[in-house]
């Protein structure tokens, strides 16, 4: 199955019903996209697919039709992404486990809305749960993130 | 800088100068050491120096996302005169890392942050030594820079790096090191960054789910709904033929399947569970979902607290009952575990906050001698307290045990978390208050009846709490129920109001069978107990008309308690209006605890609004100050202290574990559901930094000041009083119709 994965052409022995979760973790040693409930609930395994954020965990790997960002794609320490680098400066994570949804949802929000309100965060992150309760964190990193450093 | 009396910092570690007059002998000197240093006091077991220039710090607790490892660097690289670069913070490894106990109790700053100052020092002390001779000057001429100790005099110059031969010190801690003055200190109250963030959010190797090994292959369990089932005759044909499962592994009602890929793994252990059958003797009390009836079963009796009369009348008295359900620890990951099992020796990394502890659990359950047991830590979702991490590194361990040589990856699903973890216990309270002529709170009786919040595994009686223990051929003893005591408390942790309170008269009746299987959740009993007490408070400050906040202060002696309270009372005065929409009452509460009796202090005042036709509550906005003592990283304690409060208003708005006669029914996030950000409030904290005082520890202060301060703003709002947690709609809104 060819899929394209952060801007490269990969080819996976894979059946076609293996959630594209299991196929970007294990066949394409990626980590930043994460298992927290294979139940589509917490967002914790979020991908962008063409750009919109999806749960791979219920996404099967052939519906992957079109261009996946996962975390590693989205920028690196080299050259982060505007969100990546906001999470560290507001130090916005205590375990972190729910940091790559978080930030692959933000990153799509800020995409499609340069410069969100307070409300707007609050929607566009409603659906991923953080258990740690960094929550006013993430939503100053994400106003940082959109030039509005709180 | 507040100026009251305070033991100074040095003064605590090391013991009085008395104390330091006596210590000729070895008995006494080892007295001087932090208890965790005592109890390994080889210097090379927490510091090593490289001949890179690194300096490797090994301490005994473990990062489960509060940010310890950071904060333990900065200590380090403080008292050993080193930029923080340097510092490379390893894992706990138990071929390696010394036994600190478990990283639990908010207790990591005050066990290993002061054993890893004194062992720095000591380490400084011999590394200046050494120098001296070497570069035959007098120690007071050196001074020492980022790890490079320099003559004043001549410039010379040698490293820490070129002064151990073979990075060793070889020698044994003592505490004689003289500590440097926090002058001195370059990172101490500084909010350093975490090191372990950078590798969240680019995608790093972060945690045990990310290890992989040549060969791994990939196991799921099998369980039945509940604990102590027996398992029925399995057919396991139609699954050992399905491609890419290699194994499937049955020991007594241990039931697992083993396959090459994940998903195979994942799919095969959902046809085995469709194929088995689990019996059990008997159906879940209603307790599981009613706390209260808690009070059916058989207990134990503990006296938590009993003091004198002080001889003035009680002139009016109040009488309640309250309930806090069973909570679920919740990790957004659920518990993982590699394990191999190669030449008599098992190896285990995972994410128990006790690995020397779960090592001896798991040599019992295996049978083998602990010398064959290695476990190594690494980090997983946020576990807050006692969840899965235990259970499935003895999970993958026994896997492994039966498949020697192949490196097992177990992941448990997310029903396995919420149905197989431990929760924390439901508790039933009924307790009486009265007051005296001066409106002084004289009698404090309290009966609470609770499951046991200590039920962890380690070598011995307790391992056979572990699921796999009691599911394998020849389970272990299942232990009888115990629970921890005053002064830390368990259950019963804060039952004792830290008021100046006489006749105090505090019953723990400890539930000898649970209905659910529990243990350590954050705080322990301290959220329902803390609710409580705030609660009472709130309760008679109104009845006497009076501000509760005058009114708790009225009955607190000590200065830092107050402190805190009268902080967050000042920003939450300080704060803007709210504007209240016409469906809408506003109400602010406030409430405080200090955790243990003896840990951080935190008070609590929160703004809620409450939606009079629907009875929705929300939190809107919360003020805290806290005053954890002597403060390493700034942000870091801030960061327990607003994730605290998140959570803690998460449990007292929405949580419980929801269960019938055939156990818990919460099996995901939609039958346990948790605070999103539409509900999660603003925050804000102010911290009193104590430098010359002893760490208090930071992690678990907020959860019971937030339940309470929650209750008392509802009351404030729409004057309804509420007992039994959570703090839902349907009873506000009954609150509020009758």
């Amino acid at each position: 199955m060819l899929l394209r994965v952060n801007g490269q052409e990969v080819d996976v022995d894979v059946e076609a019903s293996t959630p594209l979760l299991d196929v970007l973790r294990n066949d394409l040693g990626l980590n930043g996209p994460r298992f927290g409930c294979g139940l589509g609930q917490c967002g914790s395994c979020t991908v962008l697919l063409n750009g919109t954020p999806i749960r791979s965990c219920v996404t099967p790997a052939s519906a992957a039709t079109g261009e996946v960002t996962t975390l590693e794609g989205l920028g690196s320490p080299e050259n982060p992404h505007p969100v990546q680098q906001a999470f560290i400066e507001e130090q916005a994570a205590q375990c972190g486990y729910c940091a790559n949804g978080m930030i692959m949802s933000a990153a799509a929000l800020l995409e499609r809305n340069a410069n969100p309100s307070d409300t707007e965060i609050r929607q566009a992150l409603d659906a991923y749960l953080c258990r740690c309760g960094t929550h006013t964190r993430i939503i100053s990193a994400v106003k940082r993130a959109a030039g509005r450093a709180s | 800088m507040m100026e009251h009396f305070s033991i100074n910092r040095r003064e605590f570690i090391q013991g009085t100068g008395a104390l330091l007059v006596c210590a000729s002998t070895a008995q006494s000197q080892s007295n001087n050491l932090p208890g965790t240093l005592n109890r390994n006091n080889n210097l090379d077991t927490w510091i090593r120096v490289n001949r890179n220039g690194t300096i490797e710090i090994s301490p005994g607790k473990v990062e489960l996302g509060q940010g310890i490892v950071t904060a333990l660097a900065q200590v380090a690289a403080d008292e050993l005169k080193v930029d923080i670069e340097r510092i490379h913070m390893i894992p706990v490894d138990t071929d390696r890392s010394p036994d600190e106990g478990r990283t639990v109790g908010s207790n990591s700053m005050i066990q290993s942050g002061n054993a890893l100052r004194v062992a720095a020092a000591h380490a400084r002390q011999i590394l200046i030594e050494n120098a001296s001779v070497r570069m035959n000057t007098g120690i007071g001429q050196l001074a020492i820079n980022d790890g490079i100790v320099s003559d004043r005099r001549s410039g010379r110059m040698i490293s820490y790096w070129e002064l151990l031969s073979d990075g060793r010190f070889n020698a044994e801690a003592d505490g004689e090191a003289q500590l440097l003055d926090s002058s001195e200190y370059r990172y101490a109250g500084v909010s350093v960054k975490r090191f372990d963030i950078p590798g969240k959010v680019f995608g790093g190797q972060s945690y045990v789910h990310d290890i992989r090994l040549p060969g791994m292959l990939h196991a799921r369990i099998v369980r039945g709904p509940r604990r102590f089932g027996t398992l029925g005759d399995v057919d396991v044909s139609s699954v050992t033929g399905r491609p890419g499962v290699v194994n499937v592994i049955r020991d007594g009602n241990f039931l697992a399947v083993v396959a090459e890929k994940e998903h195979q793994a994942r799919e095969a252990a959902e046809q085995l569970r469709a194929a088995a059958t689990w019996s059990y003797q008997e159906s879940v009390h209603g307790s599981a979902s009613n706390p209260h009836l808690l009070r059916e079963l058989e207990t134990t009796l503990d006296q938590v607290s009993l003091s004198n009369p002080d001889g003035s009348e009680t002139v009016r008295e109040y009488q309640a009952e309250f309930s806090k359900p069973f909570l679920s620890h919740g990790s957004l990951g659920p518990s993982c575990a590699v394990a191999q099992y190669e030449n008599g020796r098992v190896t285990v990394w995972n994410h128990s906050q006790g690995q020397h502890q779960l090592k001896g659990a798991i040599a019992d359950v295996l049978g083998l001698d602990e010398e064959n047991v290695r476990l190594i830590f690494a980090e997983s979702a946020g576990c807050y307290g006692h969840n899965g991490a235990d259970d499935a590194g003895c999970d993958a361990a026994l896997i492994a045990y039966h498949m020697p040589g192949a490196p097992i990856r177990l992941l448990w699903s997310r029903s396995d978390e919420f149905l197989h973890e431990p929760y924390g216990s439901g508790m039933s309270y009924s307790i009486n208050v009265g007051i005296n002529a001066d409106n002084r709170i004289n009698r404090w009786h309290c009966d609470l009846w609770s499951c046991s919040y200590s039920t962890r595994p380690s070598g011995g009686d307790s391992a056979g709490g572990l699921h796999a223990a009691q599911e394998k051929t020849n389970p272990l003893p299942f232990p009888i129920a115990s629970d921890g005591r005053q002064p830390n408390g368990s259950a019963d942790r804060n039952a004792v109001p830290l008021y100046t309170i006489p006749n105090q008269d505090i019953k723990e009746h400890l539930i000898m069978f649970p209905p659910l299987r529990n243990s350590a959740l954050r705080g322990l009993g301290a959220f329902g107990n803390v609710f409580v007490i705030e609660s009472m408070m709130d309760i008679v400050a109104h009845d006497l008309g009076e501000d509760p906040v005058d009114f708790r202060l009225r009955h607190l002696d000590d200065y830092r308690a107050r402190d805190v309270l009268i902080r967050a009372r000042e920003l939450a005065v300080a704060a803007s209006p709210i504007d209240v929409p016409a469906n809408m009452r506003l109400g602010r509460g406030s409430a405080f605890a200090q955790y243990k009796n003896s840990n951080s202090y935190v008070a609590v005042i929160l703004d809620v609004l409450v939606n009079i036709n629907n009875g929705q509550v929300r939190v809107v906005r919360a003020f805290s100050s806290a005053d954890v003592g002597e403060i390493i990283n700034p942000n870091g304690v801030s960061n327990q202290i607003e994730g605290g409060i998140v959570q803690a208003t998460s449990w007292t708005l929405k949580e419980r574990v929801l269960a019938s006669a055939n156990g818990s029914q919460s099996r995901d996030w939609s039958s346990y559901p948790i605070l999103t950000f539409s509900e999660v409030p603003e925050i804000e904290v102010s911290l009193i930094n104590r430098p010359n005082e002893r760490f208090l520890g930071a992690g678990e202060g907020t959860q019971g000041p937030t339940g309470g301060a929650i209750a008392n703003a509802i009351y404030d709002a729409v004057g309804v009083r509420l007992y039994d947690l959570p703090l839902t709609p349907d009873k506000v809104l009954a609150g509020i119709n009758s």
